[in-house]
């Protein structure tokens, strides 16, 4: 893949580098005529509504009770109910599942940091090209072709329905994308300050804890959040992998559906509980998630 | 794998020193810390990656069933030939996996593009639009299937309520053998345009003012300016982000699972060979056919990222 050899520009390496001034010559000009203003409005105002009206839609329809669902007379005006979270806290004990959710993403995030970074980093000094492929080609493969092995081999070692195991394959999906983002990163960090290190006596690897690291905060934070948030929607590993006491939110909500019926209201509610944190976190951190997404997209 | 050749230790440069023994070590890790860096991640992953892969590989050759552990005889190439001569499941499977991913890219490339073009320049408000940008993108896959599958439900769906509002009749939505790839499309549309936008709108700010100066000199107008001037100097992102999405539209499960269950609906009407392999392994613990039912995928996986790169290439010279 050529796309990963070329300099890239990310918002996060925008710190870096100067300031391009051609995004201020945009901002002088002059946006267009007033039909297209307007066009501009009413067609932004339809993309908000279109993203977010569906996810408002179940929010509304958690805080209802099964019979103001099937009403459909009632599709904004009822009373709120918060019986469904209730029911899904306490009775189905999802605080044990976000747990789980929690530990899983947050241990093979940690860990895949860890192996992901310096990785990185060799392979955008040395450019390991051909390295990197190996570890980018577990974005490719689909996941099913390694379930079979993996829960052959996991369940002889008696280690399926255990966290490890599925820290161990969210870290196949984290580690893969912490080092395409962070390659991006090294990629367009200047070369100089680690050699004005190593000329002033540090050692390669010095250098790089004692100056590469430090100022690639940023590079890891986009890294990380985007990794905790892939590992906490992923689901195929954990319906396989995991067990009764580890299942994680994605896999739990699956608890609300049965061949005979759907609970609604609780089933809303579980997916509200399971896609509240991750937006919260997302809200937060916006600057760093859209980084990440476009890290290596865009050519220098 | 040559990182395991390199040499393990070099010779130490001063033998009678004292704390030579630490020296060494961090001179031989400096040394050599363009392996020491990158081996552990390729370790880990190769080890999860390659055995299963040869091991599927191998599998796909024989006609083990029922349990792993069982015994399994060798084949050869008959589960190829029975999966490639298979038009009930397989073939329609294909099809549903070509048709979903690619109708699904082509929406979203255009409305990505679309939506890109109305953020470049900026605006009033202009944080609160990439909030709501952002949402269908952090989104729990499954819950957002769930999500679509209350909205277009047949009898209390919104989607059908609105309908019912300018007299159309309800449509099975989901449920209908017709209706249903189109159904999941659209919330892969949903949930992956913003993906699209996020990179066409990096690459826009990207672009270097002056050849849209001067063809605003000549007098071309903003439609002329898009279709001569920014949309050849983008097809390198939109490459690059119809390959990324592309990996994984072709891929898509979580949708397909929540909304349809296991086997892409009664009637497999959403089964793609993600699914399909999923059931073969899973539920009818079929080995052998799944795993050459997941050699091919791979394969065709892989064949359309190759054509994607060299067409970048092209592009890009």
């Amino acid at each position: 893949m050529t796309v990963l050899t070329q300099p890239k520009k990310t918002a996060a390496s925008a710190r870096e580098l100067p300031p391009a001034p051609r995004r201020r010559n945009l901002r002088r000009k002059p946006l267009g005529t007033r039909a297209y203003k307007v066009f501009r409005v009413v067609a932004l105002v339809a993309v908000v509504l279109f993203l977010v009206a569906p996810l408002f839609w179940m929010l509304l329809a958690s805080l209802k009770t099964n019979v103001d669902i099937y009403d459909t007379g009632k599709s904004f005006l009822f009373t709120p109910t918060g019986e469904n979270y209730a029911n899904v806290l306490q009775r189905n004990n999802y605080f044990v599942f976000i747990f789980n959710s929690f530990w899983v993403a947050f241990v093979s995030t940690a860990l895949s940091l860890v192996l992901g970074v310096p990785a990185a980093y060799a392979m955008s000094r040395f450019t390991m090209h051909r390295s990197a492929l190996v570890v980018l080609m577990a974005r490719v493969i689909p996941g099913v072709s390694l379930l079979v092995p993996w829960y052959y081999v996991f369940s002889n070692l008696k280690m399926v329905g255990g966290f490890e195991v599925l820290i161990l394959s969210h870290m196949f999906v984290a580690l893969p994308l912490i080092v395409y983002i962070m390659m991006s990163y090294f990629d367009s960090m200047p070369l100089e300050l680690e050699e004005s290190a190593q000329v002033d006596g540090l050692t390669p690897i010095g250098a790089f804890r004692r100056i590469t690291l430090p100022l690639s905060a940023g590079g890891m934070a986009t890294a990380g959040i985007l990794s905790f948030i892939f590992s906490w929607n992923n689901f195929m590993f954990a319906l396989v992998l995991s067990g009764s006491k580890t299942k994680t939110l994605p896999v739990a909500i699956f608890d609300f559906v049965s061949y005979a019926s759907i609970d609604w209201g609780g089933l809303m509610a579980a997916a509200t509980v399971v896609t509240i944190p991750i937006m919260i976190i997302a809200l937060f951190t916006q600057k760093y998630i859209v980084s990440g997404m476009t890290a290596g997209a865009t050519k220098g | 794998m040559s990182v395991l050749t390199t040499p393990r230790s070099a010779p130490p440069r001063s033998a009678n020193r004292a704390p030579a023994a630490r020296e060494n070590f961090s001179s031989w890790a400096n040394r050599h810390r363009k392996w020491l860096f990158a081996a552990p991640a390729m370790i880990f992953v190769g080890v999860l990656i390659v055995f299963p892969l040869a091991w599927t590989l191998y599998l796909s050759l024989t006609d083990s069933q029922g349990s792993v552990r069982a015994a399994s005889e060798f084949v050869g190439l008959q589960n190829y030939l029975t999966v490639l001569s298979d038009a009930e499941r397989f073939w329609p499977a294909v099809g549903r996996t070509l048709s979903f991913t690619g109708v699904a890219l082509m929406c979203e490339v255009v409305l990505g593009m679309g939506i890109a073009l109305l953020l470049w320049r900026p605006f009033r408000g202009e944080k609160w639009v990439r909030v709501a940008i952002l949402m269908p993108l952090v989104a729990t896959p499954v819950a957002v299937g769930m999500m679509w599958r209350l909205i277009f439900d047949p009898n209390i769906g919104f989607v059908n309520q609105l309908l019912a509002l300018v007299g159309i009749p309800a449509q099975p939505w989901l449920s209908g053998q017709d209706t249903a790839l189109g159904t999941t499309i659209f919330m892969d549309v949903w949930q992956w345009t913003p993906m699209v936008v996020l990179i066409l709108l990096a690459g826009l700010t990207s672009l270097s003012e002056e050849p849209d100066e001067a063809a605003r000199m000549d007098g071309a107008n903003a439609v002329q300016r898009f279709f001569f001037i920014t949309l050849p100097l983008m097809m390198p992102t939109v490459i690059v982000a119809i390959l990324l999405r592309g990996i994984d539209a072709l891929k898509t499960f979580d949708i397909l699972y929540a909304t349809k269950g296991k086997g892409g609906g009664s009637f497999h009407e959403v089964e793609t060979l993600n699914v399909y392999a999923y059931g073969l392994s899973f539920d009818y613990n079929q080995y052998g056919l799944s795993s050459a039912v997941l050699i091919l995928f791979f394969m065709i996986i892989i064949g359309s990222m190759w054509l994607l790169t060299m067409r970048k290439k092209a592009v890009s010279k």
